[in-house]
């Protein structure tokens, strides 16, 4: 499988994510954001970190980038897409998915290994999970409090499109476990054709026991089955 | 009064330059945290008498266009595609 990294200035993630793919034996590319064609590929990830030192808002001034209108074509032809932390935030102020990430609740920029529910496993990127599993993944951003209106809601919820919720380690989801504000605890959700996932949490930095655990892992595999 | 040419150049510039400002706020709904801080800190400080805080962003623009209206159609436009994310905030444009 064939997988490209789009890199802006600012990402600090990107190197995490080709090591991540690589390890799960996808070919990967990387690309710069001023670049005007994407390589072909199966898997697109905008990944995160500080694009552009957060200016405007999280996201708004790579969301322009030359590079973007090439994404915006891939995804529209089917392409898988992955927005990761200030990736999902790209994601959204390009439009291709709805919403957007506010400010966390408490003002703080949250750094520590969350525990988050897959709540629709039947994707592209969920299907080696179980339904409901609970994984343990590393959430690091100042923006990851997803907001949307409430027809939007309504339509996450009717068309299963929440792809993760933050709960704690016995799966429950309410206020306490809610690290940042989220509406309804959301921590990623796809876009209706389930093509573009975009989430908070980072999978790309689960997947070598030396470091932390390996519950990302399956998120790539799935890509692959 | 004699011009010279730089000068009448630059009196030109100027005619052909409007200003306006944009100020952007978190839409009546969204929850404003910055806000909320900031005006809980001036409670705490003995500010009396304070009812609601909304923290925003202020846009200075000049463009090079003499009609107004176009002009404002232009900064309209520019909030539109950037300035602005229209889900979660709303916005003003005045002539300065």
């Amino acid at each position: 499988m064939k997988s490209s990294v789009i890199v802006f200035p600012g990402s600090n993630c990107d190197r995490d994510i080709a090591v991540a793919l690589e390890k799960m034996h996808f070919k990967n590319k990387m690309v710069w954001h001023k670049d005007t064609s994407l390589p072909k590929s199966d898997l697109i990830v905008v990944p995160g970190g500080f694009s552009y030192g957060d200016y405007l808002r999280s996201g708004a001034i790579a969301g322009k980038s030359l590079i973007i209108d090439e994404l915006i074509k891939a995804a529209n032809s089917g392409c898988l897409i992955l927005g990761i932390c200030n990736g999902f935030q790209i994601l959204t102020e390009t439009g291709l998915l709805k919403g957007t990430l506010l400010r966390n609740k408490n003002l703080k920029f949250i750094n520590k290994d969350v525990n988050i529910k897959v709540v629709n496993n039947s994707t592209k990127f969920s299907n080696k999970y179980k339904k409901d599993e609970i994984l343990k993944i590393n959430i690091a951003h100042n923006e990851g409090n997803y907001f949307t209106g409430t027809n939007h809601l309504e339509e996450l919820k009717k068309e299963n499109l929440i792809a993760f919720k933050y709960c704690d380690e016995k799966g429950n989801i309410n206020e306490e476990t809610n690290p940042n504000g989220s509406l309804e605890n959301i921590a990623g959700i796809y876009n209706k054709k389930k093509n573009i996932l975009g989430m908070m949490p980072h999978p790309e930095r689960m997947v070598d026991e030396i470091i932390s655990n390996r519950d990302g892992e399956n998120l790539f595999s799935s890509l692959l089955n | 009064m004699k011009l010279t040419l730089e000068k009448q150049f630059q009196l030109n510039l100027k005619k052909n330059k409007l200003k306006f400002s944009v100020t952007v706020t978190l839409k009546k709904d969204v929850l404003d945290p910055q806000g909320k801080v900031v005006q809980n800190t001036l409670v705490n400080m003995g500010m009396s008498n304070l009812r609601n805080i909304r923290q925003g962003k202020h846009f200075e623009i000049e463009v090079d266009e003499s009609n107004e209206t176009v002009a404002q159609k232009k900064i309209d436009e520019m909030c539109k595609k950037l300035l602005v994310n229209l889900i979660i905030e709303d916005y003003k444009i005045n002539k300065i």
